[in-house]
């Protein structure tokens, strides 16, 4: 028999994560802080709209791009938080979760051999999606000394006639990082300059503890080359739900909603309807839910001080990005042992791009009594360390 | 500062003082002041324990008792909301907009007392027009805590 595979697909190697999730699937008792979604429940208000739309019996699929309803409310939403514009019924595209967008953005815009420059540490999938969709990413290795932000210069290094699109995940999963407005106009000008386009993963906009979240399309002369993700899963705790967006100009919207029409037809429809809800009315659920994670931020930036780890303060999502580079280990070390020592984990760095070496992702979507006893045990741990050294 | 932190204190009146600074990102002499301004100003008036007294084998029994009544002139219904919460196994008294006018919830140790104290105390009070009580079975929810059902952490351990 012939080999049945796709070479590109083979080559892909796995998520990093997957492998310590195996890991830590297999302890019963481990307490976890890896996990990458809210903690809270989605909001009743907004299942109880999923329940109604069932008992109405909308079961049926919607419009390829998705209900004109929850379109319209994307674009007043957007209009409410970012101050832009867009056309609901052809610059919106209701996609299954913010992944769905990244990938068919990727697919409705690379041709063979173009370039990607892909900011790391960050989310596992742009990587692959990139290859996938034929395009050749580039990494751009983020410093912790500039608070793992895109700076102009960095991005300007790494530009090459190939270059078409630059992907920007801020606020940064798994660095908590985020891009200030004088941030975001400095890279603009490198970005009009070479005629780039942006894919900017806004997933956790509403998550940022410092000013209010700026998206890169507020800034003059970017909005019309770039593509704007977000979703629901963060910002209302609906991760199972699977249901996202892409904002961006008309041609471009066009074809992601062509690909989209043939692999996906829809976002399930029940979602759909949740959606419309959260959108009108859950700006308290969230601003309750922002406030937990920032009480949580603190809790977690003074634990640090107190034991002397080294951390910039993250500012976005809902993580910290530890660096544990005086231990002389790497990070999948320190991570298996803290594992397999006080059964807690952590993802190491490394899952999010190489340069993530010498970190751990933190997650703090979780009570802050669940997140004391962890503490407590990186305390141990890291005096542990400290002493035998 | 204010608002979060009676939100904070609200659900959890027992949290360290130096946490609480840490979690409102501000220094605890502003906490211990804050709080002592809140409780100067009868904005905190109590730090109560919840208990699910259905766990124990202490046997409580609880009602809410809807009291129509006459309001008093120049006083309104505040001479007679006195009256009753003056009585210790009152819990707690509100003045009602719809079909009744006070809200009356009651504790006691068991459905004999709570029937005596409203046919010998309540009814009998002279601006009291009529009483109709309502023993609690069951509480699912109390203070926005759910009684019946513990918080299970469902999600997979590790996602990116």
């Amino acid at each position: 028999m012939r080999n049945p595979l796709a070479d590109k697909v083979v080559e892909i190697k796995p998520s990093g994560i997957r492998k310590f999730f195996d890991i830590v699937s297999e302890m019963k008792d481990a307490i976890s802080l890896g996990v990458g979604e809210p903690d809270f429940d989605t909001p009743w208000h907004i299942r109880d709209e999923g329940i109604y739309s069932l008992e109405k019996g909308r079961t049926f699929y919607t419009s390829n791009s998705g209900l004109k309803e929850l379109k319209e409310e994307i674009c007043h939403y957007t209009k409410r938080k970012q101050g832009v514009t867009y056309d609901p019924d052809h610059e919106v595209l209701v996609t299954v979760g913010g992944s769905e967008a990244i990938d068919i953005g990727l697919r409705a815009m690379l041709n063979p051999g173009e370039e990607v420059l892909i900011p790391q540490p960050s989310y596992v999938s742009y990587e692959p999606c990139t290859v996938l969709a034929g395009g050749v990413p580039v990494i751009i290795e983020l410093k912790g000394e500039n608070e793992f932000r895109l700076t102009a210069q960095e991005l300007e290094d790494a530009i090459t006639d190939k270059t078409k699109v630059l992907i920007l995940p801020f606020p940064n999963n798994p660095t908590g990082a985020i891009m200030e407005r004088k941030d975001l106009e400095e890279i603009a000008e490198v970005i009009r300059r070479h005629d780039l386009f942006v894919i900017s993963d806004e997933i956790y906009a509403e998550l940022t503890y410092k000013e209010k979240h700026v998206s890169i399309v507020e800034i003059e002369g970017m909005q019309e080359r770039t593509i704007l993700i977000n979703g629901f899963s963060k910002a209302f705790a609906m991760t199972g739900w699977r249901l996202g967006y892409a904002c961006g100009p008309k041609e471009i919207v066009e074809q992601m909603t062509k690909i989209h029409q043939f692999a996906i037809m829809c976002a399930p429809t029940t979602s759909q309807y949740a959606a419309v809800e959260a959108l009108r009315n859950g700006d308290d659920d969230v601003q309750e839910m922002r406030m937990a994670y920032n009480q949580r931020r603190r809790y977690l930036m003074n634990a640090f001080r107190e034991m002397g780890l080294e951390c910039f303060e993250p500012f976005g999502a809902f993580y910290v990005f530890p660096c544990i580079k005086e231990f002389g280990m790497t990070s999948e070390e320190f991570a298996n042992r803290f594992l397999e020592e006080e059964k807690v984990a952590v993802v190491p760095g490394t899952a999010f791009g190489n340069c993530g070496e010498g970190y751990l992702r933190i997650s703090y979507a979780y009570s802050l009594d669940n997140l004391k006893i962890a503490i407590g045990k990186l305390a141990a741990f890291v005096e542990r360390l400290r002493t035998a050294k | 500062m204010r608002e979060e932190l009676l939100a904070i204190v609200e659900r959890n009146s027992r949290i360290d003082l130096k946490e609480l600074a840490v979690i409102l990102g501000v220094e605890e002499i502003d906490v211990v002041n804050e709080l002592a301004a809140l409780e100067a100003e009868g904005i905190i008036c109590g730090y109560h324990t919840m208990i699910d007294w259905e766990k124990t084998s202490i046997e409580k029994v609880s009602a809410l008792i809807e009291v129509r009544v006459t309001p008093q002139r120049g006083q309104g219904f505040d001479k007679i909301a006195e009256r009753i919460y003056k009585y210790p196994e009152v819990n707690s008294v509100y003045l009602i907009s719809g079909g009744y006018d006070l809200l009356v919830t009651l504790e006691g140790k068991s459905l004999k007392q709570i029937s005596g104290f409203v046919s010998d105390k309540l009814s009998t009070l002279d601006s009291v027009l009529s009483t109709a009580t309502h023993f609690i079975l069951k509480k699912y929810k109390d203070h926005g805590t759910i009684l019946t059902k513990k918080y299970e952490d469902t999600r997979e351990k590790v996602t990116p």
